[in-house]
């Protein structure tokens, strides 16, 4: 059993800080997907994400939903994936999305669980979920051991 | 001049002839609504699979329609971003392989600001003005200050109000594209039944629609998807929110750069709401505001033949180095 860390938030802020925290801690080759309901803050996330990763100011992150993939320059890039519409694997190998993942940067991918072979197989899969207007559960579960070094020090920073 | 324009950046495969950047000549639109609509939006690898399908038929039945031969054409003005990457290239490939074998210039239009120069099929608008371009990919106010000069003023932070809508539609099991659903399911409902947030992100002339999105969720996720009246007065209060929004800045940037015209365009210009509440904001203010035809404001290739007349005008010829940009905006044309 692969280690998880489970966080409860009051407030959109709360949760781009955790995105902040794993941000700085990331590495290139890092895989973080994403998954939650619409409006749970996923792309909020990635914001904190970024401004862990020192993207600067004037990038800023929106909605990748029509684009699906962007990325932005920091200490390291941050590439962020959008598979909201994307359905088969066929359509993942059209995006490249396969040398995305294993190029240079980190990866943070929104709603992964839609296509089957967009689990990288290692590092973070995280679900937000709603619970009212701004309290999210983030819950967060490592897939290889380098997500469980994310993980446990992320524990160490809060 | 007679300028073929091409577009393809999203979901629309389109192809017109332009006289003059003013007299369209002929057009034809081949959209993929019914191909994307089971997936409540584009999907990009089907988009460009059926571009290429479509974008040849395209152009050859827009030159038997307007009578003309390919030959008689006087140049070449193809999308060449923003949108999606697939579907941009099979435009421009087309654009480029046409311009090369008939030996005419070719240019790469930004696709904003033929949104934005649209009108001028219909009437003239003087610059400069304040340009709404208000869509499923984008939310964004300009300065027009001539046919391919825009300042930008803002733009969402996070989601465009059209991607708002089509968002929201799927949730309250409305179909794609959710605009023209919610739109349909708002007749008659109460836009004052639902107190949605409408979120004014300082005082920067920037969007958020993300907020309101998600206070959309929330609702249905509690109180569970609206029927009937109740689906009415959702529709109508998320409308009603999305049209504030874009009204209140729209109305502010034009008094902050102290112009008096407004140019509103892009899918969501259609929106009658919209059309309405920004003539009575704008009436209140002195503002004269325009916006093109219903069937102009969604993607088509007139716009694009008719920026490409101006930018043609001035010898500009991109030739075979054009290359399709995805991200293209506003300051790298």
């Amino acid at each position: 059993m692969k280690p998880t860390l489970t966080l409860t938030t009051r407030s959109t802020e709360q949760t781009r800080q955790i995105g902040r925290k794993l941000g700085e801690f990331c590495r290139s080759g890092d895989w973080i997907g994403l998954t939650g309901d619409l409006g749970a803050g996923k792309t909020c996330f990635v914001r904190g994400l970024a401004k862990g990763l020192e993207v600067p100011e004037g990038y800023q992150v929106t909605s990748p939903t029509f684009i699906i993939h962007q990325t932005y320059p920091g200490k390291i890039p941050l590439h962020h994936l959008d598979l909201y519409r994307i359905h088969t694997g066929m359509e993942l190998v059209e995006l490249g999305y396969h040398e995305i993942v294993e190029g240079d940067g980190v990866c943070a991918v929104e709603w992964f669980q839609n296509v089957p072979d967009a689990m990288a197989g290692f590092g973070l899969a995280i679900e937000i979920e709603i619970v009212d207007e701004n309290t999210r559960i983030v819950g967060m579960a490592a897939i290889d051991n380098r997500g469980s070094e994310l993980l446990s020090r992320l524990k160490e920073s809060l | 001049m007679l300028i073929l324009g091409i577009e393809s950046s999203c979901d629309e495969c389109a192809a017109a002839l332009v006289a003059d950047g003013t007299r369209l000549l002929a057009q034809k639109i081949a959209s993929q609504i019914p191909i994307h609509s089971p997936y409540g939006g584009v999907v990009p690898e089907l988009a460009s699979r059926d571009h290429i399908r479509k974008i040849v038929p395209v152009i050859e039945k827009t030159f038997a329609q307007a009578g003309l031969e390919p030959r008689e054409c006087d140049g070449i003005a193809v999308t060449a971003g923003p949108g999606l990457i697939g579907s941009l290239l099979v435009g421009v490939m087309a654009a480029k392989a046409l311009a090369w074998s008939l030996e005419k210039p070719l240019v790469g239009v930004n696709h904003l600001q033929a949104h934005l120069r649209v009108i001028f099929l219909e009437r003239e608008f003087p610059y400069p003005h304040v340009g709404l371009v208000v869509s499923g990919g984008h939310t964004s106010l300009f300065v027009v200050e001539g046919p391919d000069r825009l300042k930008p003023l803002g733009r969402t932070l996070d989601d465009a109000a059209g991607e708002a809508f089509d968002k929201v539609a799927k949730l309250l099991g409305l179909s794609y594209p959710g605009g023209v659903s919610i739109e349909r399911a708002a007749a008659g409902g109460d836009p004052r039944a639902i107190d949605f947030p409408r979120p004014m992100p300082g005082k920067r002339l920037d969007f958020s629609f993300s907020g309101l999105k998600t206070a959309a969720a929330v609702r249905v996720k509690q109180a569970g998807a609206p029927a009937a009246g109740a689906l009415s007065d959702f529709a109508a209060s998320f409308q009603e929110a999305v049209v504030d929004t874009l009204v209140k800045k729209t109305i502010a940037a034009t008094r902050r750069e102290k112009l008096s015209r407004i140019l509103v365009a892009g899918g969501v210009a259609a929106n009658r709401r919209l059309r309405a509440k920004l003539e009575v904001g704008a009436r209140a203010e002195g503002f004269e505001v325009a916006f093109p035809s219903i069937s102009l404001c969604t993607d088509n290739a007139a716009m694009v033949a008719a920026v490409g007349d101006s930018m043609l005008k001035t010898g500009r010829d991109d030739g075979m180095q054009l290359d399709a940009n995805a991200g293209l905006s506003w300051d790298v044309t």
